[in-house]
């Protein structure tokens, strides 16, 4: 393949998992990995570097949109980047040290989680719990606006959250993903944060942390220019596509689509992973 | 109760602290910062590009053996060396660079943000974030 068609087939493809990412709500880190080592034979370690990069692009762009609304809680995404930035230093470190096959072997982990993830139902959200000691003094509890005007909300176990946040920051800076479906674990389930306040508060701290990796990353030559530049521009124009007609579209079909996608990629990462393939 | 479905027209007197005024012009600031420097860093990124696809269009383009990057596009003076010399690949990592400073510049500002709002604990917060991203910058031989 010639360095054109090549740039112009990884836009393309980067371009709708950055479109189906964000209409999805699932992210198009976690697909672009798998696609480019399994379809155009890169070497993980490349597609890591590549894909890092276009998450940042893709959180940093969503975030003035985001913000409109008024739903993200700077404290709480504060707080919680030291563990998620401590542990995509830790993560990056980790990734050089660490055999492909490896690699290769927790991604099809993480994309199988994912896609059980993305085809369980988000529990309901947990009204009137009691302030809990922690959280106040961190103060972290807060309000948003919703249907029947501001709505408060108390923050619960902020140690198991922050723990968990590590673990995300961690696989984040090892795989190059953005570590949405650990992120709604920690905020969703542990600290019990209302849907729409973790989803935009994620995507807030999600730039943050794979900017830690980042520079991990194009310091030790992991991020090739002529790879890295169709894969940033095509997911995010992809995203920003995305968050432009998703009102308009019919995400339910979509998603399946989507975790099916992720579902047979992680199984394909898996394979190629234990018979050493990557 | 802190906690109330009730419509309320005034905000919560028991949240002072969260979502006030003063958090919510910061974030539309840093928002916009956010934005913009995503959009500089496309710019740069598409410019180098083009320089790039110019120059080496009908090349062959081979991913599958890692190499690792030379220092002309992995430490910061090398990137601004090559961009000096007019290359496209140089021009794209000096994109990219930027688009790793917006969220880093981002948590700069938070730290002047919650200074006005006298919450010394948040900045101190802050500061350890901002730490550990100047760390993973500069410590990892990007600087050198």
């Amino acid at each position: 393949m010639t360095v054109l068609t090549f740039t112009a087939v990884v836009a393309i493809v980067s371009f709708v998992a950055g479109l189906l990412g964000s209409l999805t709500g699932l992210g198009g880190g976690v697909v672009l990995v798998p696609l480019l080592t399994l379809l155009f034979h890169v070497d993980i370690r490349y597609a890591i570097g590549a894909s890092l990069v276009s998450v940042i692009a893709t959180s940093s762009g969503a975030a003035a949109a985001y913000v409109k609304e008024g739903f993200s809680n700077i404290r709480i995404g504060m707080f919680l980047e030291i563990a998620t930035t401590f542990g995509a230093l830790l993560g990056a470190f980790l990734a050089t040290r660490i055999p492909t096959s490896a690699l290769a072997i927790i991604f099809g982990a993480v994309l199988l989680y994912s896609a059980y993830l993305s085809r369980k139902p988000r529990p309901l959200d947990q009204r009137n719990l009691p302030p809990d000691a922690l959280a106040t003094r961190l103060r972290m509890n807060g309000s948003f606006p919703d249907l029947a005007g501001p709505r408060s909300y108390n923050v619960q176990h902020v140690p198991t959250g922050f723990g968990l946040m590590f673990g995300a920051g961690a696989l984040s800076g090892l795989l190059g993903i953005g570590s949405g479906a650990v992120k709604v674990l920690a905020m969703d389930q542990a600290m019990r944060i209302p849907f729409k306040v973790s989803t935009t508060t994620s995507n807030f701290m999600i730039g943050v942390t794979a900017a830690a990796s980042a520079g991990v990353y194009l310091g030790r030559g992991y991020v090739d220019p002529g790879l890295a530049m169709p894969v940033m521009l095509g997911v995010l124009a992809g995203s920003l596509f995305g968050t432009r007609i998703l009102v308009k579209a019919e995400t339910k079909s979509l998603r399946l689509v989507f975790s099916v996608v992720i579902l047979v990629l992680g199984l394909q990462m898996l394979y190629k992973g234990f018979w050493g393939k990557i | 109760m802190p906690s109330t479905d009730a419509p309320a027209p005034q905000p919560h007197p028991q949240e002072p602290q969260s979502q006030s005024w003063d958090d919510r012009r910061i974030e539309v600031i840093l928002g916009n910062l956010l934005r913009s420097g995503v959009l500089l860093s496309a710019a740069v990124v598409l410019s180098g590009a083009c320089v790039y696809l110019s120059r080496h269009a009908h090349e062959a383009a081979d991913y599958r053996i890692f190499r690792g990057e030379p220092s002309e596009f992995r430490t910061i003076p090398g990137v601004i060396h090559s961009v000096l010399n007019g290359r496209g690949r140089g021009l794209i990592q000096l994109g990219l660079l930027l688009l790793i400073a917006t969220p880093i510049a981002r948590v700069a500002f938070s730290i002047v943000g919650f200074a006005i709002e006298r919450d010394r604990m948040y900045v101190v917060f802050t500061l350890i974030v901002l730490a550990i991203l100047l760390y993973s910058l500069l410590g990892s031989g990007l600087g050198v």
